[in-house]
C-alpha cells in the first residue's frame, strides 16, 4: 500500500511539473491558436540550462535562467513567423531541431549531464519543510504562482489582446493592436514556463538527458485535451485550473498503466495510445450520440412501417 | 480631411492575372462628409476601402489624413483613427471574448489608456454599460456574454460600438448591413446613422442598394474598373433619382450596370 502511494505522489509531483508544458500549450494552442512544435526542444533546452546553472551552484538562479532561455526561444519561433512569414509549425520545427545543437552545446557536447550532489531547490527545501512532502509543496507553490499571474495575466489590456489574436485575427487589425507582438508576447510566455517546467524536472531527475523532450508536446497536448473536456466551458480561472487537474490526471493513467505491469518498453506507445483516444474522444462520443439518435429514428420508423402493415393485414382479415 | 491623390493599385503585376484594383485614384473628403459608393462588383470599392486602412500599401499615390501622412503606415497604427466595417458580421469581434472584455480590447487600446497591463476597472465598465445602453439592444445586461453567441445583427452593432468608442478620423462601412436581414439591417444602419450624425464623423460607405446610395450621407460617388466615374452631391443629388443614377452609368461606361442585386435593391 506503502509502494501505491508512492507511485501516486510521484505521480501527483510529475503531474505538476508537466502542467507547466501544458499552461504553455494552453498560451500557444488554446489561447493563440498556434501548434508550437517547438516544445520538445525547449523543454530540454530549460533543462539543460537549469542543470548547468545547478551545477555551477544556483539552484534558484536556474529556474530563472531556463525561464530566460526559454523566452529566448520563444522568440526566434515568433519571430520566423511574424517577421520572415515562416509557417507557424514550420517554424517551431525548425527551432526544434536548431535547438538539439544548442542544447547539446549547452551540456558541454555531452548527451547527459548529472546535477547528482548538487544542491537543488528540492534539496533546498529539504532543509526548511523536511519530512515526505517537501518536493510537493515546491512544486505546487511554483504551478500556483504560476497559476495567478497567468490568469491575472490574461485580464490585462496585453493579456486580452493576445486572446483576441488567436481569437479573431480580423478584429485585431481593426483595433490597433499589432498582432506580430501579441504572437510574440504569447509565444515567449509560453516557452517561458516550457522552459521552467524543464528546469523542475532536470533538478528532479537530478539529471538532464539530450532526449528529455521528445515527444513532450504530445504529452501536453494530451494533458490540455483531458482538462479541456473537463473544465473546457468555464471561465479562465476554470479553464487554467482545468489543465493542471488533467495534467495530473494524464500522469496518474500513466501511472495505472505501469503499476498494472505494462513494461517500460511499451511506455511511449502508452502513452501515443492515450493522446489518440483523448484527442479523439469529443469527436466520437460525437459520433456515438448520432449513431445512437440515427437507430432510434430508424426503430421508430421500422415500428411505424409494420403497425401500418398490421394494420392493413387486419383490414384485409375484417 | 482624407486626401487621396494618384492612388494605383495593382494586384497580380507582370502575371496573366494582372488587375488594376485602382487607377490614378483623386479623392477628397471634408470634415463630417458621409460618403457613398455604389459600383459593380471588382470596381475596386473595396480595394480602395483597404488602401485607406492599410490592408494594402498603394503602388504609386499618397494618402493624408487629417494633414498626416499615412500612406505607408502599418495598418495596426491606423485603426487607432480608423475604423472599418466589414459585411460579415462575424470578422470585428472575437466570439469566445465577452462582450466586456471584446469592448476593453477596442478602447484601452485606442483611447490612450494604453497601460499594457492595465485593467478593466469599474469606470471602464460604466462607461460601457452606458454605450451598449445606447444600442437598445439589451446588451448592457449580458457583459459577460461570450460575442460568440449574439446574433449576426447584435454582432455588427457591437462592432460599430467598437469601431466608435473612441470617436476616429474616419468611419469605412464595407456594405456593413447586406449579411443582415432587412428588420435588423435597417436597425443597424439607424444606429449608424445616429452614431455618425451625433458626433460628426467623417463616413465612406460602400452599397449596393441604389435607393439608400442617394437618401444616405451628403455625396456619392460611383466607381467603375478602379476609376471614380461620377461625384455627385448637392443640388445635383438632391434631384437626382435612382434612374438618373443608373443611366449615368450606363452613359459612362456604354453598358448596363451589371449586378441585378443593385437593380433589384434599386426601390429598396
Amino acid at each position: 500500500m506503502a509502494g501505491m502511494l508512492g507511485v501516486f505522489q510521484t505521480a501527483l509531483e510529475v503531474g505538476l511539473i508537466y502542467s507547466l508544458v501544458a499552461m504553455a500549450l494552453f498560451i500557444s494552442f488554446s489561447i493563440l491558436n498556434i501548434a508550437d512544435l517547438s516544445t520538445d526542444g525547449c523543454f530540454t533546452l530549460g533543462c539543460a540550462v537549469g542543470a548547468t546553472v545547478t551545477l555551477a551552484g544556483h539552484p534558484v538562479l536556474a529556474i530563472f535562467a531556463a525561464m530566460a532561455a526559454g523566452v529566448l526561444s520563444g522568440y526566434v519561433t515568433a519571430f520566423l513567423q511574424t517577421k520572415l512569414g515562416v509557417e507557424s509549425i514550420l517554424a517551431g520545427i525548425i527551432v526544434n531541431t536548431g535547438l538539439y545543437t544548442v542544447n547539446l552545446a549547452v551540456m558541454g557536447f555531452s548527451s547527459n549531464l548529472s546535477v547528482f550532489g548538487c544542491d537543488t531547490v528540492f534539496s533546498l527545501a529539504k532543509g526548511f519543510i523536511g519530512g515526505k512532502w517537501y518536493k510537493l509543496a515546491v512544486i505546487a507553490v511554483i504551478v500556483l504562482l504560476v497559476c495567478i499571474i497567468l490568469i491575472r495575466f490574461l485580464g490585462t489590456t496585453l493579456g486580452l489582446s493576445v486572446r483576441a489574436t488567436g481569437d479573431s485575427p480580423d478584429m485585431v487589425s481593426a483595433s490597433s493592436i499589432n498582432p506580430a507582438f501579441t504572437v510574440t508576447v504569447g509565444l515567449c510566455a509560453a516557452n517561458s514556463l516550457t522552459g521552467l517546467a524543464g528546469c523542475l524536472i532536470g533538478q528532479y531527475n537530478k539529471n538532464c538527458d539530450i532526449n528529455l523532450g521528445t515527444g513532450m508536446v504530445t504529452i501536453a497536448l494530451a494533458s490540455l485535451i483531458i482538462g479541456q473536456a473537463i473544465f473546457g466551458r468555464g471561465n479562465m480561472r476554470l479553464k487554467v485550473f482545468g489543465v493542471v487537474i488533467g495534467s495530473v490526471i494524464y500522469r496518474f493513467i500513466v501511472a495505472l498503466a505501469l503499476r498494472i505491469n505494462i513494461s517500460a518498453e511499451y511506455f511511449k506507445l502508452v502513452s501515443a495510445l492515450i493522446v489518440a483516444v483523448a484527442i479523439a474522444a469529443p469527436k466520437m462520443r460525437e459520433k456515438l450520440a448520432f449513431m445512437r439518435k440515427k437507430s432510434v429514428s430508424m426503430r421508430k420508423m421500422r415500428k411505424e412501417v409494420m403497425s401500418d402493415v398490421n394494420n392493413d393485414r387486419r383490414e384485409q382479415n375484417l | 480631411m482624407l486626401i487621396m491623390t494618384g492612388v494605383n493599385k495593382t494586384f497580380n503585376a507582370g502575371t496573366v492575372n494582372e488587375r488594376k484594383a485602382l487607377c490614378g485614384v483623386d479623392f477628397t473628403l471634408k470634415d463630417g462628409d458621409f460618403v457613398t459608393i455604389v459600383g459593380s462588383n471588382g470596381a475596386g470599392k473595396s480595394t480602395l476601402f483597404n488602401v485607406i486602412s492599410g490592408t494594402y500599401y498603394v503602388d504609386f499615390g499618397r494618402i493624408l489624413l487629417d494633414g498626416r501622412d499615412v500612406t505607408y503606415l502599418p495598418e495596426y497604427k491606423r485603426s487607432a483613427f480608423i475604423g472599418h466595417l466589414f459585411q460579415d458580421p462575424l470578422k470585428g469581434t472575437a466570439p469566445h471574448m465577452t462582450i466586456e472584455e471584446n469592448l476593453a480590447v477596442a478602447y484601452l487600446h485606442s483611447s490612450g489608456k494604453n497601460r499594457i497591463f492595465g485593467r478593466i476597472k469599474k469606470a471602464d465598465r460604466e462607461f460601457f454599460r452606458e454605450k451598449l445602453s445606447e444600442l437598445n439592444m439589451g446588451l448592457e445586461d449580458r457583459m459577460k456574454t461570450p460575442v460568440g453567441i449574439l446574433s449576426g445583427g447584435q454582432r455588427q452593432a457591437l462592432t460599430l460600438l467598437m469601431a466608435t468608442m473612441v470617436t476616429p478620423s474616419l468611419l469605412l462601412l464595407d456594405e456593413h448591413t447586406a449579411a443582415l436581414d432587412p428588420a435588423t439591417a435597417d436597425k443597424v444602419l439607424e444606429l449608424t446613422k445616429k452614431i455618425v450624425r451625433e458626433r460628426e464623423i467623417s463616413c465612406l460607405m460602400i452599397t449596393h442598394n441604389m435607393h439608400q446610395a442617394l437618401s444616405l450621407g451628403n455625396r456619392t460617388i460611383m466607381m467603375d474598373s478602379g476609376r471614380i466615374l461620377l461625384d455627385v452631391s448637392g443640388e445635383e443629388r438632391n434631384r437626382m433619382s435612382v434612374q438618373d443614377l443608373l443611366d449615368k452609368f450606363a452613359e459612362s461606361t456604354g453598358e448596363a450596370l451589371d449586378n441585378d442585386r443593385m437593380l433589384l435593391g434599386g426601390n429598396g
